[in-house]
Order: C-alpha cells, then sequence, then structure tokens
C-alpha cells in the first residue's frame, strides 16, 4: 500500500498535472493556430470588451433568461462548479501537501466547510445524473461517454468525503482518492470537461460577434 | 421503423431523392469528410468538443416547443444527428441518414441562432447546420425549390428569374401607376451620386410591386435624394447563402456593392428583408473579404426611424387597432434594431402589445434561414414546427402583426391561417404609406 501511495503522490501526481496543464495549454495553442490559419478572420472581430461583457454575464446567476426559466438547474449548477473548483484548492490538506512538495501554500478552508462543499459537489453530481434521465433533451444526448465522466468527477470527491469520514479502509480510500483524482485531471484535455477552457474561448467569440457585429446582447 | 425513417419516407423531394439516387457511397464519405477538414475549422471543433450535452439549448428552438418537447427538435438533437453522426461515424453514413440529415439542415432548422443566447457555452448550432448545409449542397442534394432560386441567383444575379428588361419595365410601371396619386412622383434610375441606392429583393417585383410604390412614395414624399440601379446588383437577397453555395453568395454581394460603387451613392438603403441584411453585413461581405461592408448598408426599419426622428416622416393619422410586433431574428440577433421598429410601429399604432418574449428573445417565424423557400413540400414541417409562435401571437389578442421581413410575413401568414388566427400583417413601408403626411398627393 505504501508503495502505491508513494507512486501516486510522486511520479503519478506530477504526470497528471503536467497532462491535465499541458494539454489544455496545447489545447489552446493549437486551437489559435489552426484558426489563424484558415479562420483569420476571427481575429478581426475579436472584442475582449464585448468578449469578457458576454462571460461576464454568463457568470452571473439569473442574468440569462435561460438561467431565470431555469432556477433549479442555475442554483445547483454555481453552487456544483464554485466548490468543485474552491474545495480541492483550499483543502488543509491539499494545501499541506503542496507545500511539503513544492514549497508553496495559500490560505485554507476549515475542513467542516470543505466537508459541506464536497457534500453540495456530490448532490450537484446526482442532480445531474437525475436531470440525464429524466429530461427529455438531456436524455436524448447522454450516451455512456456522459455517464463515465460524470462517474470521474464524483469518484475524487466521493473517496475524499470517505477517507475524511473514516469510513471503509482509510488508507485503501484515501489511494483511491489520489489515483481517481488524477484520472479526472487527466481526463480534462480530452473530453468536454474541456469546457473549463472552451467556455471563456468561445463565449468570449460569440460575445465579440453579438455584441460588436451583430450589436445585441447574447443572453 | 424509427420515428426518423418514418418521417423520411413521407416528404418527397426531387432535389435531395435524385440527387441522392445517382450518389454512391464512397462519394458521400468523401464528400463529408472534405468539407469538414477543409472547412470546419476551430470552430467546428471548438462548438463540439465545448459542448457538455446538456440540453439546455432546447428552450431556444421553436420546433422544440412545437413538438411537445420533442428531442429530435431541439438544437443540440438536431447536431447529433447530423454533424455528430457524420464525425463519429467518419462520413460512412447511409443513404436514409442522409436524408434525414437534409431535411433536418434544410427544412427543422431557420439557423435563427437563438440557441446560442441560450445555450451557457454560446455553441452556435446554426453554424454546425448551415455546415452541414454545406456538405448537402457539395452533394447535390438539396431541396428542388431552394435549388432553383440558388440557380436563378448564378444565372440572372436576381432570385426570380427576372430579366433585364423586366426589373426596369417594372419600376417604370410602378412610377406611372403612382403618378396617379402622386403627379411629380419618379423613381429616379441611376442617377449617379445621390444620396442612397435603394435596393430590394426579386420577390418585390416579381410578387409584391405595390411594396416598391409605397417606398418610392415615402422617399419622394419626404424629399430624399435616392436612385435605383438598372443594371444587376439590385437584387440584394441571397437565397445562396442558405444554399451552402458560399462561392454565389460572394459574388451576389460583390455585385451588389459594386452596384452602389458604381453609383457612387453614400449608402445603401434595402427593403423590409432579414435575410439579405444578414447575406449583407454578416455573411457575404466576409466571404468577398471585406470585414465591414464598404458602403455603409442601412435596414428599412433603422430608415424609417431616422426619418420619423428627423420630422420628414409626419404622422398624419394614427390606426386605433391593437397591435403586436414580430422581430425578425436577422434584424434583432443579426442588428439589434428592436427599439427602433417598435418606436416606428407605434407612432402609428398607439394602441400596442408586446408578445412575450420579445425583442431580441422572439421567437423566428420558421419561415428564415431558407427554410420557406424550400417549397410547398416543406410546408407543413414550418407549419406545425410552430405552433408556439401561434400560441405567442394568440395571447396577445392584438388585430394587427406589424413584421418588418418578408421571410416573415410568408411563414406568418401560413401560421395565422392554419390556426385560425385572426390577425392582419403588415409591413412598416405599408403602414408608413398609408399614414403619412403626403404633401404632393392630390
Ligand atoms: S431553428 Fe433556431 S433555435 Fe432552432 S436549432 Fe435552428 S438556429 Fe437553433
Ligand atoms: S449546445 Fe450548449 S446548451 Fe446545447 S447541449 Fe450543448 S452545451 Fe448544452
Amino acid at each position: 500500500m505504501h508503495s502505491i501511495y508513494n507512486f501516486a503522490t510522486g511520479p503519478l501526481c506530477w504526470a497528471a498535472f503536467i497532462i491535465f496543464i499541458g494539454g489544455l495549454l496545447l489545447k489552446f495553442i493549437s486551437m489559435v493556430r489552426r484558426a489563424r490559419s484558415s479562420e483569420p478572420y476571427i481575429f478581426g472581430y475579436f472584442s475582449p470588451y464585448f468578449g469578457l461583457r458576454s462571460v461576464i454575464a454568463w457568470l452571473i446567476p439569473f442574468v440569462p433568461r435561460n438561467g431565470k426559466l431555469n432556477p433549479v438547474f442555475t442554483v445547483v449548477t454555481f453552487a456544483f462548479h464554485i466548490c468543485l473548483l474552491v474545495a480541492p484548492l483550499f483543502l488543509m490538506a491539499h494545501v499541506m501537501l503542496l507545500q511539503e512538495g513544492v514549497g508553496m501554500h495559500w490560505g485554507t478552508l476549515s475542513d467542516a466547510t470543505a466537508d459541506v462543499m464536497t457534500v453540495i459537489v456530490l448532490v450537484g453530481l446526482a442532480y445531474f445524473a437525475y436531470r440525464r434521465c429524466t429530461d427529455p433533451t438531456a436524455k436524448y444526448v447522454t450516451g455512456p461517454k456522459e455517464w463515465v465522466l460524470l462517474a470521474l468527477v464524483a469518484a475524487p470527491f466521493l473517496t475524499g468525503f470517505l477517507a475524511y469520514h473514516q469510513i471503509f479502509d482509510y488508507q485503501v480510500m484515501v489511494v483511491l482518492h489520489i489515483l481517481s483524482g488524477e484520472a479526472m485531471l487527466i481526463a480534462i484535455p480530452f473530453t468536454w470537461l474541456s469546457h473549463m477552457l472552451l467556455f471563456p474561448m468561445v463565449r468570449m467569440y460569440q460575445g465579440s460577434e453579438f455584441g460588436g457585429v451583430r450589436h445585441v446582447k447574447d443572453w | 421503423m424509427s420515428e426518423q425513417t418514418k418521417e423520411t419516407k413521407v416528404i418527397e423531394d426531387i432535389g435531395i431523392d435524385a440527387g441522392l439516387e445517382q450518389l454512391t457511397e464512397e462519394q458521400i464519405e468523401k464528400t463529408i469528410m472534405s468539407v469538414i477538414n477543409a472547412e470546419g475549422g476551430t470552430r467546428l471543433e471548438a462548438y463540439t468538443k465545448t459542448c457538455v450535452h446538456c440540453g439546455l439549448c432546447s428552450e431556444a428552438c421553436h420546433y422544440y416547443h412545437s413538438h411537445d418537447k420533442d428531442p429530435q427538435y431541439a438544437p443540440v438533437g438536431k447536431v447529433r444527428n447530423t454533424m455528430w453522426n457524420f464525425l463519429t461515424k467518419k462520413g460512412k453514413i447511409s443513404k436514409e441518414e442522409l436524408k434525414r440529415a437534409v431535411l433536418i439542415a434544410h427544412t427543422e432548422c431557420n439557423l435563427c441562432r437563438r440557441c446560442v443566447q441560450y445555450c451557457p457555452f454560446g455553441v452556435d448550432t446554426a453554424y454546425i447546420i448551415a455546415l452541414v448545409r454545406r456538405i448537402v449542397h457539395k452533394l447535390g442534394i438539396t431541396p428542388q425549390y431552394i435549388q432553383d432560386t440558388a440557380h436563378s441567383h448564378a444565372a440572372t444575379f436576381n432570385q426570380m428569374w427576372l430579366k433585364d428588361d423586366e426589373w426596369v419595365d417594372t419600376l417604370f410601371w410602378q412610377e406611372d401607376e403612382a403618378r396617379d396619386e402622386i403627379p411629380s412622383m419618379r423613381i429616379p434610375l441611376e442617377k449617379e451620386g445621390a444620396d442612397f441606392m435603394y435596393s430590394v429583393i426579386a420577390p418585390e417585383p416579381k410578387f409584391r410591386t405595390q411594396l416598391i410604390y409605397q417606398a418610392a412614395v415615402i422617399f419622394n414624399e419626404c424629399g430624399l435624394d435616392w436612385t435605383m440601379p438598372s443594371t444587376t446588383g439590385w437584387d440584394n437577397s441571397d437565397m445562396c447563402m442558405f444554399t451552402g453555395d458560399f462561392e454565389m453568395m460572394g459574388r451576389l454581394k460583390r455585385d451588389h456593392y459594386e452596384c452602389a460603387q458604381r453609383l457612387k451613392v453614400k449608402k445603401v438603403v434595402m427593403g423590409e428583408c432579414g435575410h439579405a441584411y444578414r447575406s449583407i453585413y454578416d455573411q457575404g461581405n466576409r466571404w468577398v473579404g471585406w470585414r465591414d461592408m464598404p458602403v455603409p448598408v442601412i435596414h428599412s426599419i433603422q430608415f424609417f426611424w431616422e426619418l420619423l426622428k428627423a420630422g420628414k416622416i409626419k404622422v398624419a393619422k394614427t390606426i386605433d387597432k391593437l397591435a403586436t410586433f414580430h422581430d425578425p431574428c436577422n434584424t434583432v440577433r443579426g442588428m439589434g434594431l428592436h427599439e427602433m421598429g417598435r418606436e416606428v410601429a407605434k407612432a402609428f399604432y398607439p394602441n400596442f402589445v408586446e408578445m412575450q418574449p420579445n425583442r431580441e428573445h422572439n421567437y423566428c417565424c420558421a419561415a428564415g434561414g431558407g427554410v420557406i423557400n424550400c417549397g410547398p413540400p416543406h410546408k407543413m414541417t414550418r407549419v406545425l414546427g410552430n405552433r408556439v409562435k401561434a400560441e405567442q401571437l394568440k395571447a396577445t389578442g392584438a388585430e394587427v402583426l406589424i413584421a418588418p421581413c418578408h421571410n416573415c410575413h410568408g411563414g406568418l401568414e401560413d401560421i395565422i391561417h392554419h390556426y385560425k388566427l385572426d390577425m392582419e400583417i403588415r409591413f412598416l413601408g405599408d403602414i408608413i404609406y398609408e399614414c403619412m403626411e403626403k404633401p404632393n398627393a392630390v
């Protein structure tokens, strides 16, 4: 168990972060380069003002009309995404590991807060799963890939929660937690989880076209 | 039999069916993949990779609402049955699937771009569907009626097979007619250096000559310095944009702009048409390589609004009936002209009610994007696909429906007729002509 633990927190961890960050970076560079050669006019219409205006509008709950029409979804998705990003980044155990490993550190959340946030992430995922079974359109375009990705995101949070509460074997849970977290990071650049990068890119472009060319808001 | 194949059997269109018969599977595969690789570009990649399959865009689409939330009609559902299918099967698709894709792309999507405003990521389903149409065009299986208008564009540079002399004749005829009412009336042809050139879509001289008459009267009574061309370039419409014949779209727009440049006018004013506007400020100009419009083009909505604000159009009478305003996709989601449009409308119809939703969130008429131009075989697809429009109109209780777009008129007329709504549809020009002060009239 110890050797797996060391491998998972050592080389595998490095690999996961390199693939995650490098993969997104490469994706960004290759898309921009491809656009420059095949659709250069995208840049001609690109407007930081209108682009950011659109991104910001979509980052405020209940500003877009579709957000107002789907209040439950809006609340869940905002809570989910905030907790998804904040909990792992500011979890005390993670920050301590980081300090030991590379000497960087920043503020942390209390364990109780992180615990609640983890539950929110899991509840959010449960809601998304429920929606994929009941909303006619979501159901129509949900395939095995969507379920795998949902599970992939759920796994590190679920195992982290179980490990923290010492349910089942602690050591096994911790190792599973680390491995599943790494699997999730690695999957991001290669699946629609990459919307974390593509959301601002596509929205900025669309915002530029709608605001700059068509003089109308896109939310 | 699945629902899809059932529908495929029902609708016959010689343009699709005869074209499909001539195709081999290799041709289909090769064409699909070559268009995707050469033209799909970063945007196709970004849109397909960003989509998280959440289905939130379904809220945007009138077809989806009108078919009781059948996901086949949701924007992402349409992409699933067209482009995703092409991509996952690498172009190896059956003729049956291909026919279904043609019907979806040409008759079940108006390229109205409402879904861009409902997808959190801004995935542009209209772009993806337009790319499907491009593939369909390259395969030679475009629906017959709209293909015929595209042929007309290629042969005559207008949409309706009008001959050169018929165009000029029609203008003389309208001028002649109008002189009974306004003896000093002129439709100035080929006047170099005029303030603006007025351009229209070919269905105006073909079927709706009264619109040319009315516009001419308005310009005359406002004392404007204007002209119309006697050569090609007078027709600003563009069905080639909708069939995916982008080469021809570029030639059309170049001709239109060059016509204005030859006449050395300061700007072009165009009639109440939505799609032609999109072709001019958004798609055609880009294909030719103009970032913006080389000669400013102003839509009638804006032009009428300016004339009204400048006090050139004077309101002689208002009409008491309850009126509502339909925002055409290409003038609101296309150019943000919603406030100007309703200001002009309200000047003549003070008794005004909004339909819900309105402005840039209005539902499309289901005729746009070339769908009405696919002709009679597909009429019911768009009428049944827009029940929600009928409900939206009915809820206003209005007697008059103002819609400043030709395509919208065609589509709304069919909807009003089919769902037995009692509404009169009007253009802004038609209202202004009736209600403005006409100092030179006898
Ligand atoms: S009709 Fe409009 S809302 Fe529906 S898919 Fe096409 S572009 Fe989107
Ligand atoms: S297009 Fe946008 S709204 Fe529609 S399923 Fe994809 S991500 Fe969701």
